[in-house]
């Protein structure tokens, strides 16, 4: 732990609910990009094909898919080249479900450093899912080859829609791991669920088959799942399709609500945590 | 600025525990909230005051010892004015800079080199990237691991990784520092060089927090000491006489019905079962010892699984912790024996005119060869033996200087005939 020379602290106890002390937060972001350093280098030392990981994962989906949904099931794609279409879909979808997975566990997994070090508990989630976009980033390289392979270009109006759709899967993921990662903490069967949630939450989202799949009397409720948005939209402006704004307002609506309440949740039950690990 | 360094104001700290642990699963809570079952109506829980209205200021400059039996408070006091618990009640107010170290190498990562380990860990202990970069050299050249310096620290010895982790937190300069026994570990050389640096720290006017079970090192780095029992302040002064009043105290005290607690309490493991600690002469369960007659350390004890290498041992030590001897239950054997699943009970014999007459601590322990302990900490006892042997005996109150009193066989004989 470290404060500022001169400074004035005062240990006592805090309040049940609280907010989120930004500025502590600021003055911490040397050790925030520290942990994301760490958590990559360690990832990837640990393995023989190293970073090609991030990629050979969404990769080899993709080719799965492509042949039981796209090549036996035959769903239809759109008109997009049916692996591109669900790399495509893949992508976000990736990084939203290995940031959860990962930011769910992070508390419990940092505990060595919770119960010994004092910093800001939530650059624990917080850098976990940040650390998820180096992958994301890596995989989403990938796919200039595969436009290439099937002749296509990124469309232009991906280049401010996908970004977009980044950040907006960023705050959503953040906002969930708030709630699960402290959740975890509180309720360690809780750590068995998300691996079961995520895989149903998967097929819930428009990946191997489109929304407009969909009948068009369910589409709407099929949309409340902040991941429909963000998938379809991503898609739909790499292959120069329309892409639908009020549906990613929607998305980033859910995923402050999730921060707001999450953080919320997050600071009540810090204060035990050092005490329950 | 104000010439106190940290005010702590009565600070007490509760915990609730028994069967329910405060990690509970999901669905117990849906199950109580359906059941309408109340948190305090919860069998088997109980409330315990880690620290009790604690209250005490340390001058800006000073070094401060904060001693007391396990479990007395001194780790929750550690952990709360490092902030990684809160109070219940009471407040701390710190004045400068802080860094406190409740272990070394926090945060250490076995896959990533040395150099890479300074840098997360100098992150983690609150340095700035530009501070790691300009310690860097110096840290390497203390911890003495140059050449290995862009090797995964997951190679390195211990004495390796002890001393680069070591080396990190010894290159913070806070303002004031907070420190656990980090010198629990280590061979004896690295405990030295830790405890030089440590003076160093304390010597150049910065504020120290120490909390330690190593007398002499309280005695030469404090100037003051606090000693806690039961979660309360008890004792408080200059640090010589403070540890003094302590040893006394912890010396006087029959320790019996504390070992018994003890064991009570230990946590239970699949393999080993402590069941009792007794100190025997003649036959009998005694705190009267005569260091004229033998001593026998009676460990009683139950393994449920044959297990290979298993043993308990002892060792006898100092009230100021200096180890004096260590024994071994199956010491004299060649092969690692096997101990069968049952009740047993190990006794060690101490014969007469061996102890000098001073008081003892006698610390048990247990564990698999080369695998694991068996006891979350050693059994601790403490007891004080009389002078009735024939060592010594012509002159009486005489003090022996000597740790041990043994009876050796002196051969006296003329060399001029």
């Amino acid at each position: 732990m470290s404060t500022e020379p001169d400074s004035l602290l005062v240990i006592k106890p805090s309040p049940a609910w609280r907010p989120i002390d930004l500025g502590e937060i600021w003055r911490y972001r040397e050790l925030l990009y520290f942990f994301v350093w760490r958590d990559v280098k360690v990832r990837y030392k640990q393995t023989v094909l190293g970073v090609s990981w991030a990629v050979i994962q969404p990769l080899f989906a993709m080719i799965i898919f492509a042949f039981f949904f796209g090549r036996v099931a035959k769903l239809p794609s759109d008109g997009i080249p049916y692996p591109l279409f669900t790399y495509a879909g893949l992508l976000p979808w990736t990084f939203f479900a290995n940031a959860l997975g990962n930011g769910s566990n992070s508390l419990v997994g940092s505990a060595n450093l919770v119960t010994k070090v004092y910093f800001p508990r939530i650059l624990v989630p917080l850098s976990a899912v940040a650390t998820g976009l180096v992958d994301f980033g890596l995989a989403l390289l990938m796919l200039g080859p595969l436009m290439l392979w099937k002749r296509t270009a990124p469309a232009a109006i991906s280049f401010v829609v996908v970004p977009v759709a980044i950040v907006i899967t960023f705050l959503l993921v953040f906002g969930f791991s708030l709630w699960l990662s402290a959740m975890v903490v509180r309720y360690r069967d809780v750590r068995h669920v998300i691996p079961f949630i995520i895989q149903i939450w998967m097929f819930a989202t428009p990946i191997v088959y489109p929304l407009s799949f969909i009948p068009a009397k369910w589409r709407w409720a099929v949309s409340l799942n902040p991941m429909v948005p963000i998938v379809e939209s991503f898609r739909a402006s790499l292959f120069g399709r329309p892409v639908d704004p009020a549906g990613l307002l929607w998305s980033f609506v859910v995923a402050l609500i999730l921060i707001i309440s999450g953080s919320m949740y997050f600071r009540y039950l810090e204060r035990l945590f050092a005490d329950v690990m | 600025m104000s010439d106190i360094a940290v005010h702590v104001e009565n600070v007490s700290k509760l915990y609730r525990i028994g069967l329910r642990r405060d990690s509970r699963s999901f669905r117990e809570t849906i199950t109580d909230l359906l059941m309408r079952r109340r948190e305090q109506e919860k069998e088997g829980e109980r409330d315990l005051w880690a620290l009790r209205d604690v209250s005490f200021d340390v001058p800006r400059g000073r070094a401060i010892g904060i001693i007391g039996q396990n479990g007395a408070g001194k780790s929750t006091l550690l952990k709360i004015l490092s902030r990684i618990t809160e109070p219940t009640t009471g407040r701390i107010v710190v004045q400068g800079r802080v860094s406190s170290l409740l272990e070394v190498g926090t945060g250490f990562h076995g896959e990533l080199t040395g150099r890479e380990n300074i840098a997360l860990n100098g992150a983690i202990l609150g340095m700035t990237r530009t501070e790691i970069r300009q310690r860097f050299d110096e840290i390497v050249a203390f911890a003495e691991v140059e050449r290995f310096i862009d090797t995964p620290v997951k190679y390195y010895s211990t004495g390796m990784y002890m001393r680069l982790a070591f080396a990190v937190a010894a290159h913070l300069e806070p303002e004031i520092l907070v420190v656990d026994e980090v010198l629990a570990v280590g061979d004896a050389a690295f405990q030295s060089k830790c405890l030089r640096k440590m003076n160093d720290v304390a010597s150049h006017g910065r504020t120290v927090l120490f909390v330690s079970h190593n007398m002499p090192a309280v005695k030469s780095l404090c100037q003051e000491a606090v000693w806690l029992r039961s979660g309360e302040v008890v004792d408080r002064g200059d640090s010589a006489s403070v540890v003094t009043r302590y040893l006394q105290h912890s010396a006087s005290r029959s320790g019996r019905s504390d070992v018994a607690e003890i064991i009570a309490n230990l946590p239970p493991d699949p393999t080993f079962r402590l069941h009792a600690v007794r100190l025997l002469q003649n036959g009998e369960e005694t705190t009267n010892i005569l260091n004229g007659d033998a001593l026998q350390i009676e460990i009683a004890f139950e393994v449920f699984s044959t297990t290979l290498g298993l043993h308990v041992y002892f060792q006898l030590l100092d009230l100021e912790e200096t180890v004096i001897l260590e024994s071994i239950h199956n010491g004299s054997r060649d092969e690692a024996p096997r101990v069968e699943a049952g009740r047993w009970i190990a006794r060690a014999t101490i014969p007469p005119d061996f102890l000098a007459s001073r008081p003892y601590q006698l610390m048990i322990f247990a564990g698999i060869a080369d695998v694991r302990a068996l006891l979350p900490e050693p059994v601790r006892l403490t007891f004080d033996v009389q002078q009735s042997g024939l060592v010594n005996r012509a002159f009486p109150g005489y003090q022996t200087p000597g740790k041990i009193a043994p009876l050796f066989d002196w051969q006296i004989s003329r060399s001029d005939a």
